[in-house]
């Protein structure tokens, strides 16, 4: 017996709105979260306190019976239509008749010289942290990396009084300029363009810049920054930076989904290459906060078998693709990334693999077995993507279970047979 | 402060708001070491959401918690670099 019609995984925009949609339509419907509290990455709740918009949604999932399940993080999928999740006080299995992904993406981190000293951050990284209550009044902070996160972590700051002393984008302002004619077509995003821009004003934004060494003792104390012909130094308390975001994908790959280009394949229903298991928001592509929700609303109509109801949101989903596109491109890292790193640089964080013993080796496979990289309690989350982009490896596949869990978790669970 | 929490971090009491994850009690704490890596050097967060296991610390005895994933409670004991 299932649990549940439709169990949703990752409780973000594409999440909230795929529960409150397959809901409606009558079916019972759950939904699990690491977190402790709903809206994923941009709804992070801000010490228990969640913005309006993500409010409305949660209401609305609330009001219609979807069950809530927090703190709880899906590692392994024990049989057919089944997960299993862990919590921090211990596991349960869920079952269902119908699945949606919506497990969201993850910051990009690529390996630059000291960027594993404590105070270096990624950009949503130290947001989160701020938003769970770490203070940020005074402190210097350099913003660095790509993509609109860079913005949206800089007004936030700025709005906690920090003193950001400056983005440093790697993108070149001519792909800039292109992305903003092309923003031009999405009158929402164009307003929300320049309100940030208002709000950032005094901070500056250099395009084609990026940082070339953290440095500090026990702690980052300054970041050296590059930008065409000159280097400076900057002293600063953070340094937050990340360079794009990639989808999340573990859950797919362990359930055999079709992947593409590094995320989630899904059909024009958001249905994976699984039948019963669907897909949304960010771990199908990245994409930003609109079309992650109306992803998710097709999603949970489709899931819960209300395909017609779907098909009237096609239309404003092919918008949001438009603009998620033209983001890609704009912002996509450059060549000049790739020198970054040093021989001696690390590239793994948690089994400190340096990037000249993983260059040493033929593919992932062979750096798995003879460095141990990726092999750690990230198991390749951190050091996949950059892996990826410095030496064009593509991550091998995923085996039970997808995060690290404690023994009595696993003893407890059959592997697939 | 509403509502504050009494924690201890490495043995020092500490009071947050509610709602404030243990990462962020460490940090307040004014601790910038949260582990050591397999090679000695000293780490901290990175992602602040439960990807990168670079905030774990030991809660309550039970060592690798991912710090930036835990809302603090009453009483509880955080120790850092275990
Ligand atoms: C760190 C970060 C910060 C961001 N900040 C902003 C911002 O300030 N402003 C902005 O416009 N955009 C921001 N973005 C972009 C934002 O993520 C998207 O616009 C939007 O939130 C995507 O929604 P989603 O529902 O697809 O994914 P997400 O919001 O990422 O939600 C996915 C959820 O799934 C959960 N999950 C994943 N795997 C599992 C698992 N195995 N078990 C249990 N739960 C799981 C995650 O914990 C997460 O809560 C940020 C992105 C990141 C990565
Ligand atoms: S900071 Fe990355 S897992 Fe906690």
């Amino acid at each position: 017996m299932p649990d549940c019609d439709v169990l949703v995984i990752g409780a973000g925009p594409a999440g909230l709105a795929a529960a409150t949609r397959a809901a409606e339509t009558g079916a019972s419907v759950a939904m699990v979260d690491d977190n402790p509290h709903p809206g994923g990455q941009i709804w992070r709740a801000a010490a228990g306190k969640a913005p309006q918009d993500a409010a409305r949604w949660i209401h609305s999932a609330e009001q219609h019976q979807v069950e809530w399940i927090a703190g709880a993080r899906v590692f392994a999928a024990p049989a057919p239509n089944r997960i299993a999740v862990e919590k921090f006080d211990g596991e349960l299995e869920l079952g269902y008749r119908s699945l949606i992904l919506a497990t969201g993406a993850r910051e990009r981190f690529l390996p630059f010289p000291g960027w594993t000293l404590p105070n270096v951050m990624g950009a949503g990284g130290l947001q989160a942290l701020a938003k769970s209550g770490l203070p940020v009044e005074g402190k210097k902070i350099v913003i660095a990396g790509s993509g609109p996160l860079l913005l949206a972590v800089a007004k936030y700051m700025k709005e906690h009084a920090a003193d950001v002393r400056l983005i440093a984008e790697q993108a070149t302002q001519s792909a800039l300029l292109a992305f903003g004619l092309r923003l031009a077509a999405h009158p929402g995003k164009l307003i929300q363009a320049v309100g940030l821009r208002a709000a950032l004003l005094g901070i500056p934004y250099l395009t084609s810049c990026w940082p070339v060494a953290a440095e500090g003792k026990d702690k980052l104390e300054a970041v050296t920054l590059s930008r065409g012909e000159r280097t400076w130094t900057e002293r600063c308390d953070y340094l937050a930076c990340g360079f794009g975001l990639v989808p999340n994908t573990e859950i797919a790959a362990l359930l055999g989904c079709r992947l593409s280009d590094g995320s989630v394949a899904v059909d024009e229903q958001q249905q994976t290459s699984i039948t019963n298991v669907y897909s949304a928001g960010e771990a199908t592509g990245i994409g930003g906060l609109e079309l992650a929700l109306v992803e998710g609303e097709i999603a949970g109509f489709a899931a819960a078998g209300a395909s017609a109801r779907a098909r009237t949101l096609f239309a404003a989903r092919d918008r949001y693709r438009k603009f998620a596109e033209a983001l890609e491109h704009a912002f996509a890292p450059r060549e000049e990334l790739k020198a970054l790193p040093r021989e001696e640089t690390l590239v793994c964080r948690c089994e400190d693999v340096t990037l000249g013993r993983v260059r040493s080796c033929t593919g992932w496979r062979e750096a798995k077995l003879h460095t141990r990289c990726g092999m750690g309690p990230c198991q390749g989350r951190v050091c996949g993507a950059a892996v990826e982009f410095l030496l064009g490896w593509k991550s091998e596949s995923v085996r039970p279970p997808v995060f690290p869990t404690r023994i009595e978790s696993l003893t407890r669970t059959e592997p697939p047979a | 402060m509403i509502n504050p929490i009494d924690l201890s971090v490495n043995g020092v009491p500490i009071a947050v708001p509610a709602g404030t994850m243990v990462s962020t009690a460490v940090a307040l704490a004014g601790v910038t070491r949260f582990r050591r890596s397999v090679t000695g050097e000293a780490r901290a967060p990175l992602c602040g959401m439960g990807i990168c296991f670079e905030c774990r610390v030991s809660i309550n005895g039970r060592e690798h918690c991912r710090s930036c994933q835990v809302p603090c409670e009453n009483g509880m004991e955080v120790a850092a670099d275990a």
